[in-house]
This record gives C-alpha cells, sequence and structure tokens, in this order.
C-alpha cells in the first residue's frame, strides 16, 4: 500500500507542468523527458546539448534540494532484481524514443497541446502499463 | 546560461516528481494496480501538470518566439503511424515491470539503489538504440 496524496499530487503536478510552461517560454522546447536525455548521446545536430545536460542535472539533483528542505528522507522504493531492472530500461529508453515521448512529452507536454497523437501514445502506454501490472502482480504474483 | 536556466527547470520538474510522489516506483505500481492496492495519487499529477501546461502554453505560444531562439521547437508529426504505437507498447510494458518511466528514474541515480543504476545506463542505452534505428548511423559532428 501507498497513502493516497491528492493535494502533494497535484501540487507536485503544477510544478512540472510550470516547468515545462517555462521551457517553452525561455527556448521553446518541449519537455520531453526521454527527448532531452535521448539526445545527450551522439549524434548531437543542434546546439541544444548543455542545455539538455542541465534539465537532466537538474533532474539528478532534485531529491537532495527536497532533503536539504525538508531534512527528509525520500521514498523510493526501487525494485533490486537486476535482470528485471535491465530488460525494463532497455524497453522504457527504447519505447519511449521509437514513439517520440514518454509520460512528459505525450502525456503532460502532448495532451497539454491536444495531440490526438498524444492522447493515442497516453492511452497505448497506460494500458500496456496496467495489463503488465494486472500480469506479474495478480497472475503470475511476481 | 542556457545550462543555468535548464538546471533550474530541470530542478523544478525534479522537486515536481519527488513532491508528488511520481519519482516513487511503489507509487507508480499501485497506480497502476486496478485490481489491487489502487493509489490513485497519480492521475492528480497528470492532472495538475496538464492544466498548468494547458494554459501556460496558450500564453506562451501568443509570441513570436521564445526568449532565447528564434521559434518555437513545436512536434510537427501529426499522423497516427506505427511508431506512435509500438513505441509506447513498449515504454508501457517496461514501465509496468519496472515502475520507471525516464523522468523518474533520473531522479533516483542519486540515491544510488541498484535497480536505479542498472536501469539507467539501460535506459540511456535504449534510447541511444531507438535513435540509431530512426535516424541513420551516427555522423561526426562538424559544428
Amino acid at each position: 500500500m501507498t497513502e493516497f496524496t491528492p493535494v502533494a499530487s497535484l501540487l507536485g503536478g503544477m510544478m512540472i507542468g510550470l516547468s515545462a510552461v517555462l521551457l517553452m517560454l525561455w527556448e521553446g522546447r518541449v519537455a520531453g523527458i526521454s527527448g532531452i536525455a535521448g539526445r545527450l548521446l551522439p549524434p548531437w545536430r543542434d546546439g541544444a546539448f548543455l542545455s539538455r545536460l542541465g534539465f537532466v542535472a537538474g533532474l539528478v539533483a532534485a531529491p537532495f534540494a527536497v532533503m536539504a528542505f525538508t531534512g527528509q528522507a525520500i521514498a523510493q522504493t526501487v525494485s533490486g532484481n537486476v535482470p528485471l531492472m535491465i530488460a525494463a530500461g532497455l524497453l522504457v529508453g527504447f519505447g519511449s524514443v521509437w514513439g517520440n515521448g514518454c509520460t512528459s512529452g505525450h502525456g503532460v507536454c502532448g495532451l497539454a497541446r491536444l495531440s490526438a497523437r498524444s492522447l493515442v501514445a497516453t492511452l497505448v502506454f497506460m494500458g500496456v502499463a496496467i495489463v503488465t501490472v494486472f500480469v506479474t502482480r495478480h497472475l503470475i504474483g511476481a | 546560461m542556457p545550462f543555468l536556466v535548464n538546471l533550474a527547470l530541470g530542478l523544478l520538474f525534479g522537486v515536481g516528481l519527488v513532491v508528488s510522489g511520481m519519482s516513487d516506483p511503489a507509487k507508480v505500481l499501485n497506480f497502476l494496480d486496478f485490481f489491487g492496492t489502487w493509489d490513485p495519487s497519480l492521475a492528480f499529477v497528470m492532472g495538475g501538470a496538464v492544466v498548468v501546461a494547458f494554459f501556460g502554453y496558450r500564453l506562451v505560444l501568443s509570441r513570436n518566439r521564445p526568449m532565447v531562439g528564434s521559434t518555437f521547437h513545436l512536434p510537427t508529426k501529426r499522423d497516427i503511424d506505427a511508431r506512435v504505437t509500438v513505441g509506447p507498447a513498449i515504454f508501457g510494458f517496461g514501465w509496468g515491470l519496472s515502475g520507471f518511466c525516464p523522468g523518474p528514474a533520473l531522479t533516483a541515480v542519486g540515491s544510488g539503489t541498484t535497480g536505479a543504476l542498472v536501469f539507467v545506463p539501460a535506459m540511456l542505452a535504449g534510447m541511444w538504440l531507438a535513435r540509431l534505428m530512426a535516424e541513420g548511423k551516427p555522423q561526426i559532428a562538424r559544428t
């Protein structure tokens, strides 16, 4: 069980949305994490490498900022199943770039732009993830 | 300057992920578990983010250009092709197995847990592979 946190989740979600809006205002780019992280590796075709590196560094630093502010540890329950996590990482990385977006690029920025493509993508990844959790938790009990 | 502004924006995005609970795979997996220990919190994350971005984008895109650069770089593809269903299906499978999508995975690197430390390099490798397959072979940057 995890605790239902509507207020904190809404607040955090609004911060994510604000970050996406400010990135569009600053340099006119969509805040899609798979697009940003995926283009950290070569080939580098535009001059935005330092921007992307900065954004990713901010993501990595964020839990430390929250811990410094609240003085409390961050709850992150991560599976220690190494083969599973390597396979899942490959799937998440490949699939998000192949589909031109992940939870942020399609699920937040794309839906906010009323993109039909992003709506399809979001319904597909949510649906497949829900089925995957159902199978692993309730059918094979992993 | 681009680095520092993006560092601040990435930090805001990441703090949003942490505050919302989306950075915790246990919470994500419970959100996806409709038939078990369902935790609806993450619907509020997406709802809050989409509403702010919807109104914010309308304001920002009424400008002629962003603050730096001459044009907005908006996605131009509109067709519903195989990639926009196959890609998200593969991504959703990995998301359901791990509880990590790309943003939350990056916020977990600093925790040093084994799961995050093997997931993120694998994710970057998968992203790189997809880019190479989509864009062709890497070229030596000349700029």
